[in-house]
């Protein structure tokens, strides 16, 4: 047992290493939902005026806990899909043959994933301020709970995603037809409960719809923008954690 | 078989067999390597040395056979078989983001060396490959050399009963693939250590105890190099004259040696002793003889004496050329 939780920690501290290492890619990391938040929201609020209604202040606000997902998604997402890169680079190899279970092996890369996505996520929520949403330890270690099971829902569905796909290629087409549409329609960045009906149907098998929902409800504190309770939010979010890390280990296992 | 027999051998193969789509890969190989010494495959490219290696070393499964590794059966003790083999793959498994030292520290958490002995022991191993000073740069900085005697230095980090290697010269320049070479001589003389290596390369496997010629999943001949060798009989004349034809003749009169045509209108064979029969030859052969080599067997020889066809034809060059690319290739 302590020889599995090594092998957990082992891989988990690659990650972590490999991550403060990346500059660039930290840096690299902030532009998107800075670029998100600053340019896209404040320009879409604004446009509030034009066509009429106000509430343009209020929509930044609504739109910031779901840049702090698209992190999270983003972030998780890769960290568990560099399984692919690791396969194309050799580094897979010294990690299956080495006396640890590939189960222990999946849990090291989910935590891995996870936990420089709440990272990357809490670095986002330093911007809170700027728009006037007031933070407090409390609301912030609750939220960190939030991301770390959306986090680790997104990774265990990289985790299935790598151990099916084994190409780079497919990286791409990945990226463009499943996270994008499940950025989209999480209610990120327009509430759901108010557009057409297609949207709300698909935002219902959206994993990613319930972590912001849960995200926003414990940042923003507002029920009129809540689509779920956040008990519901959350039994969905660890339900899905648990059955897709079970579907994840079982097909990681049974690669040759 | 005797029972000292069983006892000194680490690996144990029976009756081996890997389909892929139903094509047979490996097919129904049997072999035993004893402990301590150098075992060698010897095969082109796409032979299924690979893939046997990648059975015993629990990464693939395998269609049906028996394979035991010091005692454990392959498909029901993994772990215990992973914690006693070191590996260094045919092509690069390193973590090339972190340094060197990292990357011995990554390998020796996960086969849980205590961390006091790992220190030690990773100190130990680069100074063995020549890599002490360099322990604490990135692996992205290391020229294709120090990669793979960084991933020896890895394989032993642990203290492996069995190190395997597979191709651990390919895509190297010949200069570094001597010193390689050297290095495993090197680890042999001052380890107890059962060594099993996989080469296309035919003199490389010359320091090998004993070889196995594996061609298209089977393995046609296994004896020491020396043994194998004196199969042929004898050294190996090449030799161009004015009429082959009428040459090849005159030589199996003499003989009783079938020449073989080869490229360029040269002709082959093989005779006892060569210093002695080629002033013969010279003065009594009935056309004349332009040019003419006399040379020691080589493995090379070996293979094509058994297979009818050269190794090294069969090494797409393509599939060498690739794998060189993707070692210098770097992250993006």
């Amino acid at each position: 047992m302590k020889k599995e939780l090594t092998g957990v920690y082992t891989v988990w501290l690659r990650d972590i290493k490999r991550y403060f290492r990346d500059k660039p890619r930290i840096i690299g990391s902030f532009a998107q939902p800075i670029l998100f938040l600053f340019v896209l929201g404040t320009g879409i609020a604004s446009s509030f005026s034009v066509f009429g209604g106000g509430g343009g202040e209020d929509f930044l606000n609504f739109m910031f806990p779901g840049i702090v997902g698209m992190t999270v998604l983003f972030t998780s997402f890769f960290s568990a899909m560099s399984i692919v890169w690791d396969r194309e680079f050799g580094f897979l190899r010294e990690i299956l043959v080495a006396p640890v279970s590939r189960t222990s092996i999946v849990v090291g890369k989910l935590l891995g994933g996870s936990t420089i996505a709440m990272i990357q996520g809490s670095i986002i929520l330093l911007f809170a301020p700027f728009l006037k949403i007031p933070i407090t330890f409390v609301i912030f270690f609750k939220e960190l709970g939030i991301m770390f099971l959306v986090a680790m829902t997104i990774s265990t569905m990289g985790i299935i995603l790598a151990s099916v796909i084994k190409s780079m290629q497919a990286f791409q087409v990945i990226t463009n037809f499943l996270l994008m549409p499940m950025f989209f329609l999480s209610g990120a960045l327009f509430p759901l409960n108010q557009t057409v009906k297609w949207m709300n149907i698909v935002s219902k098998i959206n994993p990613l719809s319930y972590g912001i929902d849960a995200m926003r409800f414990v940042l923003l504190n507002d029920a009129s923008l809540q689509l779920y309770p956040l008990w519901l939010d959350i039994i969905i979010l660890v339900f899905l954690v648990l059955a897709l890390s079970v579907i994840g280990a079982f097909l990681f296992n049974r690669q040759d | 078989m005797n029972n000292s027999d069983i006892d000194n051998n680490v690996i144990e193969v029976e009756n081996l067999v890997k389909e892929f789509r139903g094509l047979r890969a490996v097919d129904d190989i049997s072999f035993s390597v004893k402990k301590n010494e150098i075992f060698g495959f010897l095969g082109p490219n796409g032979a299924g040395k690979t893939t046997t290696i990648n059975m015993i070393c629990t990464l693939l499964s395998k269609t049906s056979g028996k394979i035991t590794l010091s005692g454990h059966d392959v498909s029901k003790e993994r772990n215990k078989i992973r914690s006693c083999i070191g590996m260094v793959f045919q092509d690069p498994s390193l973590d090339d983001r972190l340094t060197a030292l990292e990357n011995l520290h990554f390998h020796g958490l996960l086969y849980n060396i205590p961390r006091r002995v790992l220190k030690k022991r990773a100190e130990e191993v680069l100074e063995m490959v020549n890599l002490t000073s360099r322990k604490n740069s990135l692996v992205m900085t290391y020229s294709g050399g120090m990669k793979r005697r960084l991933e020896i230095a890895r394989g032993l980090l642990h203290y492996p009963e069995v190190l395997f290697l597979d191709e651990p010269t390919l895509g190297l320049d010949p200069q570094t693939r001597n010193k390689i070479w050297d290095y495993i001589i090197k680890l042999k003389k001052s380890k107890e250590i059962t060594i099993f290596l996989t080469s296309h390369y035919m003199e490389e496997t010359e320091i090998c105890d004993r070889i196995a010629i594996i061609d298209r999943g089977k393995i046609i001949a296994l004896d020491t190099p020396e043994n194998l060798k004196n199969k042929i009989g004898g050294d190996i004349i090449t030799l161009i004259s004015e009429n082959n034809i009428k040459l090849k003749e005159y030589i199996k009169n003499i003989t009783g040696a079938e020449a073989h045509s080869e490229k360029e209108d040269r002709i082959r064979f093989e005779v006892k002793d060569s210093s002695r029969f080629i002033p013969k030859l010279i003065k009594d052969s009935p056309v004349k003889i332009l040019s003419i080599t006399a040379r020691k067997p080589t493995l090379n020889d070996v293979f094509l004496d058994l297979t009818g066809r050269e190794i090294r034809e069969e090494n797409a060059n393509s599939i060498d050329n690739m794998r060189m690319r993707m070692r210098g290739r770097t992250r993006h």
